[in-house]
């Protein structure tokens, strides 16, 4: 329905004031909220820990499990994982998933042990936040949810790594199997440096218990420092089997205030996740059988040679690397099943596509053919940092 | 990230036999590698052939 209006007798203006949700005076402060910026705070992906595409539970060191987040560890049993969240503070905040370091088999008091997860944020992402990161007047604000078995001192940790010797980092204190929120601002210098570019800006991290190799009783922190920056670590997180430290919430913003957790929608998380890593095995939504990828095109170019592309959902970070190997395509043509065992080779990968093509199979150049590839794990693509 | 093994690959378009990528199995799964230095695989496999720790074989 449209209203039309002559002239302004008769029309009041809307009483603001009487609304308890917005007054004048906030709509003219927000524009010093953080430098202003209302959406896409959030410098982290998957800071909800939602999206596992690989897989929710892994003891190996490298991306397995939740998205965008790598495990690294030395010594003992460790098992990452995807948890549910069901009940807390963080769940009446919009929380339902969070990240979980399980000390299956305890490590020792052995120097060199280590269990961390860290987050590889882009430099141009970074480069371009608005963040005025040669001045020290200007600030980015971290804020997570975190929950250890173990009572003690914590330490987060970030590394420009566009500059690799300046590191940061600052204690956090936590009770037993608590769930408490962390914030903490941290303010440029003009030692830093981010490249306009996709490859790796910062780097943020957790840890459970870092080794004595790694730390120093002098450790410079609450400043950025081009010496040692991680305190010595209580070793009794690394020695209690069944310790675990879990985190939800993650959130890097410019400004200096931690303001509360950008909630994104899983279709949007996903597609950010997406220009990391995707997979065509779609077992995050839940069905078992979908491992299959049917049905791709191929055009013969000879007897011994069927050549196909494969277009990704999301335009990757970098050419990828593709995961489709061993003799494992089923391969068609008209007269049916050509074979069960084609060998899936790449002729080139691109950041938006793959040219493969597929071996081992007598095809009829005369012919059209096609091939699905279900029998084995699923086809990656893998552009993380 | 454990390299096992690394031979070059070329694309079979290509009748000047450039090598177009890297096939090689890492942490026990078999991979396709672009030569994209900003690649995680492809920069790794760049810094253990420099610290002569992995020797990547000729395409075949």
């Amino acid at each position: 329905m449209s209203v039309r209006i002559n002239g302004t007798t008769g029309v009041t203006t809307p009483n603001l004031t009487a609304t308890t949700k917005v007054t004048t005076a906030d709509l003219a402060n927000t524009g010093n909220y953080n430098g202003g910026q209302l959406g896409n705070r959030n410098l982290v992906i998957n800071g909800a820990m939602r999206i596992a595409q690989r897989g929710t539970s892994s003891t190996a060191l490298g991306y397995y499990t939740l998205d965008r987040f790598l495990h690294g560890r030395t010594g003992g049993t460790r098992t990452f994982s995807q948890q549910t969240l069901a009940s807390g503070t963080p769940f009446d905040l919009g929380f339902r998933n969070y990240m979980s370091m399980t000390n299956t088999t305890a490590g020792s008091t052995n120097t060199t042990d280590y269990v961390e997860v860290y987050h590889k944020i882009e430099a141009q992402d970074v480069a371009t936040s608005g963040w005025n990161y040669k001045s020290s007047d200007s600030y980015i604000t971290i804020s997570f949810w975190v929950r250890s078995s173990v009572a003690g001192t914590y330490t987060w940790w970030m590394r420009d790594e566009d500059a690799t010797s300046y590191t940061y980092a600052f204690n956090y204190t936590l009770a037993s199997n608590t769930w408490t929120k962390v914030t903490h601002s941290i303010p440029g210098h003009s030692g830093l440096v981010f490249n306009n570019d996709n490859g790796a800006g910062l780097r943020i991290q957790w840890m459970a218990y870092y080794g004595s190799n790694y730390c120093s009783a002098s450790a410079t922190l609450n400043e950025w420092s081009t010496g040692s920056s991680l305190p010595i670590h209580d070793t009794t997180w690394n020695t209690t089997s069944g310790a675990t430290f879990d985190l939800t919430g993650v959130q890097l913003e410019v400004g200096d205030t931690a303001t509360p957790f950008e909630h994104r929608s899983y279709a949007e998380e996903l597609a950010l996740c997406q220009r990391y890593f995707e997979t065509t095995n779609a077992n995050i939504s839940g069905n078992t059988n979908n491992d299959r990828v049917a049905y791709i095109p191929l055009n013969p170019y000879n007897t011994g040679n069927a050549y196909g592309a494969w277009f990704y959902k999301v335009e990757k970070r970098a050419q990828p690397t593709v995961t489709h190997g061993g003799s494992h395509w089923r391969v068609y043509q008209v007269a049916g099943l050509l074979s069960s065992s084609g060998t899936g080779n790449t002729d080139g990968i691109g950041i938006n596509q793959m040219a493969f093509y597929i071996t081992g199979v007598t095809f009829n150049t005369n012919q059209s053919a096609f091939a699905d590839y279900r029998q084995y794990n699923a086809i990656t693509f893998d552009a993380e940092l | 990230m454990n390299i096992e093994s690394a031979q070059y690959t070329t694309g079979m378009m290509d009748s000047d036999s450039t090598n177009t990528g890297i096939q090689a199995t890492v942490d026990g799964q078999e991979v396709h590698i672009p030569l994209d230095p900003a690649n995680r695989h492809y920069a790794e496999i760049l810094k253990q052939v420099e610290a002569g720790t992995l020797t990547v074989a000729a395409a075949e």
